[in-house]
C-alpha cells in the first residue's frame, strides 16, 4: 500500500495566510471595488486552502495511467476548487456591475450608510439626555450629538435631492405635468 | 435496463424540486418575450414541485428516500437525501413560494415605473428577468435542503444566493445598489467562511459526504472538531442572522419589493437555520460547551433583535427585527440538543416560515392601499379596508405567540422543554423567550394602531379597492398559517419524528450507505491507510 504523504507545503499555506490576510484587510474598506479585490483575493485563499486539503500532487488521477509506484493526486479537491472558481467567476461580476451601477448613479462606489439607522439614532439623541463619554473628552462634542449633526446632514441633502428632482421634473414636463400631479 | 417500474418509484420524486425549477429558469429566460407563457411555466413547475415535496414528505415518513445522483454510490457521488426533515422544509417552502408568485404575478407592475415617481409598489419588477431568477431561488433552496453533501450544500447556497441577489438589486435604484452591495458582500463573505470549513473538514477526515462525515467526525481530534464546527457555525450563522452577525439583515431586506422581501424573509435565514440544525444534530452530536453558547447567542438575538423591532417606525424594518429576533427561538430549540427542542425547533421553522411571508405580504397590500409603510403616514386602514385589517391582524398575533395559534403552541413546545432542561442558562432563555413573545406582541400592536386604527392622514386614498389578484394569494398564505394550528397535533407528531430521525445518527447514515455503514463492517481502506502505516 502506497503511504499518504499529507504534510501540506509550507510555500502553499503561506500563501493562503497572505492572501486571506490581504482579503480582509481590503475587504474592510470602503469603496465597493476595494471590496471585491477583497473577495477575490478570498476566495483564492479559500480555492488553495482546498488544494492543500487535498494532499501533494501526484501522478495524474486516470486509473491505469499513473505507475504502480507513484500515488495519483486528488482530483475531488481539484473539482471542488473549479466549482468554487466558476461561482466566485459569477458573483464577481454581479459585484462589478453593482460597483459601476453605483458610479453611474453616485459618481463614486462607496457603500453609503442606511438613512434609518442615523433616522433611530437622531431620536436617541433627541430623546436622552446627553452623557459624558470618552470622546467628550477630544472634541467637545456626544457620541449622540455627533450622530445628530451627521442625520441632519443626510436629511438636508435628501431634501435638496428632492427639491432638485422636483425642479427637473417640473422643467421636463412643463407646466401641464405640474398640473396633473 | 431501464423499466418503467424503475422510472415510477418513489426515488423519481427526490430530484424534481431541483430540476424542475432549473429547467423551467432556462424555459422562461428563453421565452422572455412571452409574459404569459413565463407565468404558465412559472406556476405550473412551482405547483409540480410542491406536490412532489409532499409527496415525498409521505414517502420519507416510511424512512429517508436517497438517491445517488448520476447512479454513483453515496461515498463517491453526492447524494439526495429527502428524509422527514428535509421533506418537511420542501412542502412548506413550496407552498410560499407558489403563493408569492401568485401575489407577484397579481402585482402585474408596469415595466419603467420609477419608484420614488409615485409607483405603489416601491418600484418595477422587471418580470422578464423576475420569472427565472424566482425559479433558480426555488431551486437552490430545494438544493440546500434535499443535499447529502456538504459541498453541494455550499453550491445550494451559491446558487439561492446569486439569485437573491439579482432579486434584491431588482431595478437597480440607488437604495437597492446600496442594501444589495451590503447583502452580496455579506452573504459571500459567509461562503468564503464556509468554503473555507469544507477545505479543513476534507483535510481532517478525506470526505465531505455528510454521512460520512457523521461517522468521521467522533474519531478526530477534538479540539480539531471544535474549530471546525465553529468554522461552519459562524458561515451558518450569518446566513440565519443569529445575533452578532445579524445586522445585515434590516438593513438590506426592506428595500427590496415586497413579493421579494417576503421570499426572503420567509426562506433564506431559514435554510442557513436548516443548515445548523443538520450540522449540530448529524455531524455534531453531544457537544454541551457549544450548546451553552448557542443558547447565549439565542437569547441574544431574540432580545437585541426585539428591541430593534420596538425602535422601528417602518413596517418593513419592524418586521424584519422580529425576523431576526424570532429566529433566536429556533437556535433555543437547536441548542436544547434534546429529541423534544429539536422537535420544537423544526415546528416553529415551518411557522415561522408561513407567518413571516405572510406578513410581509400584507405589508406589501398595506403599502398599496396607503402608499407608505411608514407609520406616520398611515392610518385608518382598519376602517379604509377591513379585509387587509383581518389579514393582518392574525399573522401579526400568530407571529407574537397568542393562544391558540401555532406560535403559541411551538413556543409552549420550546418553554416546555427549556424548563424540563433546567439549567441556568436554559432558564434565562424561557424568561428571555416570554419577555421576547411579550414584546413582539408591543412591536405588532403598535404597527397596528398606528396603521389600522389612528385617524387617516391626508396622504391616504379614500376609495380604492384592493385588486383580488393580490388579496388572494396573500390571505391563502394566512389561510395556510392558520391551517398549521388546525394541523398542529400530526405536524408536530411529523416534527418528532424528524427530530428522532435526525438525532438518532444511524437513520440517516444507513439511508445513505445501504446494508451497513463502514463502522459497522469494522474496516475501512481510507482509515487504515492513515493509520496502518508508520
Amino acid at each position: 500500500m502506497i503511504v499518504l504523504e499529507n504534510t501540506p507545503s509550507a510555500v502553499l499555506l503561506l500563501a493562503v495566510g497572505v492572501l486571506c490576510g490581504a482579503g480582509v484587510y481590503l475587504l474592510l474598506d470602503r469603496p465597493l471595488t476595494r471590496v471585491l479585490l477583497g473577495i477575490v483575493l478570498l476566495s483564492n485563499g479559500a480555492n488553495l486552502m482546498l488544494l492543500v486539503a487535498g494532499g501533494r500532487a501526484g501522478a495524474s488521477p486516470v486509473v491505469g495511467n499513473a505507475p504502480a509506484d507513484v500515488r495519483m493526486s486528488d482530483p475531488l479537491a481539484q473539482a471542488m476548487i473549479l466549482t468554487a472558481i466558476v461561482i466566485t467567476l459569477a458573483l464577481t461580476s454581479f459585484v462589478l456591475a453593482l460597483a459601476y451601477r453605483s458610479w453611474q448613479l453616485h459618481g463614486h462606489d462607496e457603500v453609503a450608510d442606511d438613512e434609518e439607522d442615523r433616522r433611530v439614532a437622531r431620536q436617541a439623541a433627541d430623546n436622552a439626555p446627553a452623557y459624558e463619554d470618552s470622546d467628550a473628552a477630544e472634541t467637545g462634542e456626544t457620541l449622540d450629538e455627533e450622530a445628530a449633526t451627521v442625520y441632519d446632514q443626510v436629511v438636508e441633502r435628501a431634501e435638496r435631492l428632492r427639491a432638485q428632482r422636483e425642479r427637473d421634473e417640473r422643467d421636463q414636463h412643463g407646466p401641464q405635468g405640474g398640473g396633473a400631479r | 435496463m431501464i423499466d418503467t417500474a424503475a422510472l415510477w418509484s418513489v426515488q423519481t420524486l427526490v430530484p424534481l424540486p431541483v430540476l424542475l425549477p432549473l429547467f423551467a429558469a432556462g424555459l422562461t429566460l428563453a421565452l422572455h418575450r412571452y409574459a404569459n407563457v413565463q407565468r404558465v411555466i412559472s406556476v405550473t413547475a412551482l405547483s409540480v414541485t410542491t406536490a412532489s415535496s409532499a409527496g415525498l414528505m409521505a414517502a420519507a415518513d416510511n424512512g429517508p428516500v436517497v438517491v445517488d445522483v448520476g447512479g454513483w454510490a453515496a461515498p463517491v457521488g453526492i447524494a439526495l437525501v429527502a428524509d422527514r426533515l428535509s421533506a418537511l422544509m420542501l412542502t412548506v417552502s413550496g407552498v410560499m413560494l407558489l403563493c408569492v408568485l401568485l401575489y407577484s404575478l397579481g402585482q402585474g407592475i408596469p415595466e419603467g415605473e420609477d419608484p420614488r415617481e409615485g409607483g405603489r409598489f416601491g418600484g418595477t419588477i422587471p418580470v422578464a428577468i423576475f420569472h427565472p431568477t424566482y425559479l433558480v431561488l426555488a431551486a437552490g433552496v430545494a438544493n440546500a435542503f434535499l443535499t447529502g453533501d456538504l459541498f453541494n450544500l455550499y453550491v445550494g447556497f451559491e446558487i439561492l444566493l446569486a439569485a437573491s441577489a439579482v432579486l434584491l438589486t431588482l431595478g437597480g435604484t440607488a437604495e437597492r445598489v446600496r442594501a444589495g452591495s451590503v447583502y452580496i458582500v455579506v452573504t459571500l463573505m459567509s461562503s468564503l467562511l464556509f468554503l473555507t470549513a469544507i477545505a479543513l473538514i476534507y483535510a481532517a477526515t478525506g470526505t465531505v459526504n455528510m454521512a460520512q462525515l457523521a461517522e468521521r467526525l467522533p474519531d478526530i481530534d477534538p479540539t480539531v472538531r471544535l474549530a471546525l464546527q465553529a468554522l461552519l457555525l459562524l458561515a451558518f450563522a450569518i446566513k440565519a442572522a443569529i445575533f452578532p452577525l445579524a445586522a445585515w439583515l434590516p438593513d438590506s431586506y426592506p428595500t427590496a419589493p415586497a413579493p421579494v422581501t417576503a421570499v426572503f424573509a420567509g426562506l433564506l435565514t431559514k435554510v442557513g437555520v436548516y443548515s445548523i440544525l443538520r450540522t449540530q444534530t448529524l455531524l455534531f452530536p453531544d457537544d454541551d460547551a457549544v450548546d451553552r453558547v448557542l443558547m447565549a447567542l439565542a437569547l441574544a438575538t431574540m432580545l437585541v433583535g426585539i428591541l430593534g423591532a420596538v425602535a422601528q417606525n417602518d413596517v418593513k424594518r419592524l418586521l424584519s427585527f422580529t425576523l431576526v429576533s424570532h429566529i433566536g427561538y429556533m437556535i433555543f430549540g437547536v441548542a436544547l440538543a434534546s429529541e423534544a427542542g429539536t422537535a420544537a425547533a423544526i415546528f416553529y421553522v415551518v411557522h415561522h416560515i408561513s407567518v413571516q411571508t405572510a406578513l410581509f405580504l400584507v405589508v406589501g397590500l398595506v403599502e398599496w392601499r396607503g402608499g407608505s409603510t411608514s407609520l406616520d403616514r398611515l392610518g385608518g386602514l382598519a376602517r379604509l379596508a377591513p379585509v387587509l385589517a383581518v389579514l393582518f391582524f392574525v399573522p401579526a398575533m400568530n407571529l407574537a405567540g397568542i393562544p391558540p395559534f401555532s406560535g403559541f403552541l411551538g413556543k409552549v413546545g420550546l418553554i416546555t422543554e427549556g424548563v424540563r432542561d433546567g439549567s441556568g442558562l436554559a432558564w434565562a432563555l424561557v424568561v428571555g423567550s416570554v419577555v421576547t413573545s411579550l414584546l413582539t406582541l408591543y412591536a405588532v400592536v403598535k404597527a397596528w394602531n398606528k396603521a389600522f386604527w389612528q385617524e387617516a392622514p391626508s396622504g391616504v386614498a379614500r376609495d380604492l379597492a384592493l385588486p383580488r389578484s393580490l388579496v388572494l394569494p396573500a390571505g391563502a398564505l394566512v389561510a395556510f398559517g392558520l391551517a398549521l394550528t388546525v394541523v398542529a397535533g400530526p405536524l408536530y407528531g411529523y416534527a418528532e419524528r424528524a427530530a428522532r430521525t435526525s438525532m438518532d445518527g444511524f437513520t440517516y447514515v444507513n439511508a445513505v450507505y445501504p446494508g451497513g455503514s463502514e463502522r459497522g463492517t469494522g474496516e475501512s481502506v481510507e482509515v487504515s491507510e492513515d493509520e496502518g502505516q508508520p
